[in-house]
C-alpha cells in the first residue's frame, strides 16, 4: 500500500517535471511555423535551425563562450580562496567568503542591478567582455562550495607524511592536494558553466543590447515573435544540463556533491 | 597538514585575487547601487549626483506598498507549497537505492538550472489553447473546449513552484539524508504506521531545518523576475519584476536601485534569522 502511494507520488512529480519539456519538444517538431501541440506534421528543421540558422547559431556560440570563460573565472576565484581558508587560521577571511556567496543568495536583480550601475559608471556598458566577469562572479559560489567540501575530504594526516618526506608547499600542491580535489575543481566549473548558459537577467543588463546570448534570443523571441527554434534550444539546452550533469555523476559522487554521506560512510 | 595563520606576506598571496576581484566587482558594484539609490533622476533616462531620500519615499505610495504586498505573500505562499511537496519527496528520495537517487539528482539539478526565460516560455506553452494541457483535457472528455489559462495568478504560481520545487529538494537534501534511520525504526518498532512515524518522529526532529528552509526557498521565490511577467498580469509583478522594469524600460535607475537596496535588506534580514534558526539548532545538540 505504502510503495505503491510512494511510486504514484514520484510518478506524479516526474511528470510534473517533465511535462513542460515533453510539451516544446513537441511543438518544435511541428511542420510549419506554428507552436501547436501535438504538432501538426513531424519535421526535424526547427531543430537542425538551431545550428544552420545564422542568428541561433551565434547566439549559441556566444552563450557557449560567455559560459566557458565565466566559468573558469569563477574556478579561478573560489580555487585560491577555498585552499587559503583551508590551509591557513584567518577568521577574516571568512568574510571574503561570504561575499562569494552572497551573489547567489541575494535575488539575482540585485547582482544585475549593480552590475548594471558599475559598468555604466566606468563607461564599459556594453562591453561583450563585461558578462563574462559578472557571470564570473555571479557563479563562484558553485565552485566554492564544491572545491571547500573537497578540501574537507583531505585527511591531513597524508599531507603531514607528505612534509615529513620534506616536500615544500608546492609540490605537495602539485602531487597529493590538487589530484585529490581535480573532481571538485571540475564538477564546480561544471556547475557554473550550465548556469551561466542558463542566465538571463544579469546578462541582459550588461549586454543585452549589444550581445545576443541564447536565453536573451528566446526572450525577444517571445516578445516580438515565436518561432518553434525557440522550443527547439530550450530542448537543447536540458539535454545539455542533464548531459553535464551527468558527467558529474559518473565520474564523482553526485549525492555527496549536494550533501549527503559519502557511500559506504553511513553504515 | 596542520592550519596556521599566514606569517609572511607571501602566505597572503593566495587570498589577493579572489579578494581583489570580489570586491571589484561585486562589493564596488553594489556601492554605486546603493549611491545611485539616493541620486536624482534626470528627465530623459540618466541621473546626477545628488543626495535625496525621494527614491525612498516613493515607497509610502500604495502602488509600492501593493507590489510589496503581492511579492511577500506569492513568495510566501510559493515556499509553502513546495515545504509541502517537497518534505515528504525529499524524505522518500533518501530513502531510496542510491543509484535511483543519482537519477532524481541529475534531472532536479537538470530543471534547476533552467533559464526562467525557458521555464516561462514552456509554462506559457503548456497552459496555452493551441498546444496547452487543456487539449489533453478535451481529448479525455473532461472539459467541452481548449482553455487559455495563461495569463493568471494560477500560471505565475505554477510556475514559481515548478523553478522552486528542485531548489526546496536539494536544499532540504543533506539533512535529511544525513537523518538517522534508527529514529524511523524505534517508532516502528514501537507499533507507528509509516505515515505516522513520519509526522510524529521525523517532522519535529527537522523543526529547525524545515523553518529555515522555507525561509531560504521564500528569498528564492522572491527572486524570480521573469515568471510573473511572462506568465501574469501587471497586477501579478513583483519586486524583482518592477526593479527590471524601472531599470530597464522606464529608464528609472535611482528608484530601481532603491527598490533594490530594499530588497537587499529585507533579504539579509531574512537570511539572519534563518542562520540564526539553523545556529540555535547546532547549539542545542
Amino acid at each position: 500500500m505504502t510503495t505503491v502511494l510512494t511510486r504514484s507520488f514520484f510518478g506524479l512529480m516526474a511528470l510534473f517535471l517533465a511535462m513542460p519539456i515533453i510539451v516544446i519538444a513537441g511543438v518544435a517538431l511541428n511542420e510549419k511555423k506554428t507552436l501547436a501541440f501535438p504538432p501538426q506534421g513531424l519535421s526535424a528543421d526547427w531543430y537542425l535551425s538551431v545550428f544552420t540558422d545564422e542568428g541561433w547559431r551565434s547566439a549559441l556560440m556566444n552563450s557557449v563562450l560567455v559560459a566557458a570563460v565565466a566559468a573558469a573565472i569563477s574556478v579561478a576565484i573560489a580555487l585560491p580562496l577555498a585552499w587559503f581558508l583551508w590551509r591557513r587560521v584567518a577568521p577574516w577571511a571568512r568574510l571574503v567568503e561570504v561575499i562569494g556567496f552572497s551573489p547567489f543568495i541575494l535575488p539575482p536583480v540585485i547582482t544585475a542591478l549593480g552590475a548594471l550601475s558599475f559598468w555604466a559608471t566606468t563607461g564599459f556598458y556594453g562591453q561583450p567582455w563585461t558578462v563574462v566577469i559578472s557571470h564570473g562572479i555571479f557563479f563562484v559560489s558553485l565552485p566554492l562550495v564544491t572545491i571547500t567540501l573537497g578540501f574537507a575530504t583531505i585527511d591531513r594526516e597524508i599531507i603531514e607524511a607528505g612534509m615529513t618526506m620534506g616536500a615544500d608547499d608546492k609540490t605537495l600542491l602539485k602531487t597529493v592536494i590538487f589530484p585529490l580535489i581535480r573532481p571538485y575543481v571540475i564538477s564546480g566549473f561544471a556547475f557554473a558553466f550550465v548556469l551561466s548558459l542558463n542566465e538571463y537577467i544579469v546578462a541582459y543588463m550588461t549586454v543585452g543590447f549589444t550581445l545576443e546570448t541564447i536565453p536573451i534570443k528566446v526572450f525577444n523571441a517571445l516578445r516580438y515573435g515565436y518561432t518553434p527554434t525557440m522550443a527547439a534550444v530550450s530542448v537543447f539546452f536540458i539535454l545539455v544540463a542533464i548531459a553535464v550533469f551527468g558527467l558529474v555523476a559518473r565520474f564523482g559522487d553526485l549525492p555527496k556533491l549536494l550533501g549527503a554521506w559519502s557511500e559506504g560512510e553511513k553504515d | 597538514m596542520r592550519r596556521s595563520p599566514p606569517q609572511k606576506l607571501t602566505d597572503y598571496l593566495p587570498i589577493a585575487f579572489p579578494a581583489a576581484m570580489l570586491g571589484l566587482f561585486f562589493v564596488v558594484p553594489f556601492a554605486i547601487m546603493v549611491a545611485v539609490s539616493v541620486f536624482k533622476r534626470v528627465p530623459g533616462g540618466f541621473y546626477e549626483p545628488a543626495f535625496t531620500l525621494a527614491n525612498y519615499a516613493r515607497f509610502l505610495s500604495p502602488f509600492f506598498g501593493e507590489v510589496l504586498v503581492f511579492s511577500l505573500f506569492l513568495a510566501a505562499f510559493v515556499s509553502a507549497i513546495c515545504l509541502l511537496i517537497g518534505v515528504p519527496f525529499t524524505y522518500l528520495l533518501t530513502r531510496l537505492r542510491r543509484g535511483n537517487q543519482v537519477v532524481w539528482l541529475i534531472a532536479l539539478l537538470g530543471v534547476l538550472s533552467l533559464s526562467e526565460v525557458i521555464i516561462g516560455f514552456s509554462w506559457s506553452t503548456l497552459l496555452s489553447r493551441t498546444a496547452g494541457l487543456s487539449n489533453l483535457f478535451v481529448w479525455l472528455g473532461l472539459m467541452d473546449r481548449p482553455q487559455s489559462w495563461t495569463p493568471s495568478f494560477g500560471a505565475v504560481l505554477t510556475g514559481l513552484v515548478y523553478q522552486a520545487f528542485p531548489y526546496t529538494v536539494l536544499v532540504l537534501y543533506p539533512a535529511f539524508s544525513r537523518l538517522d534511520p534508527s529514529l524511523m525504526e524505534a517508532a516502528r518498532t514501537l507499533g507507528s504506521s509509516p505515515i505516522r512515524a513520519f509526522l510524529n518522529v521525523v517532522l519535529p526532529a527537522m523543526r529547525t531545518t524545515l523553518l529555515a528552509t522555507s525561509i531560504i526557498v521564500f528569498i528564492f521565490a522572491l527572486g524570480a523576475y521573469l515568471l510573473p511577467q511572462i506568465l501574469g498580469r501587471p497586477q501579478h509583478w513583483t519586486l524583482s519584476v518592477l526593479v527590471t522594469d524601472q531599470a530597464i524600460y522606464q529608464s528609472n535607475m535611482p528608484f530601481a536601485a532603491a527598490m533594490a537596496v530594499f530588497l537587499v535588506m529585507a533579504s539579509l534580514a531574512l537570511v539572519g534569522l534563518s542562520v540564526a534558526i539553523s545556529g540555535r539548532k547546532g547549539a542545542g545538540q
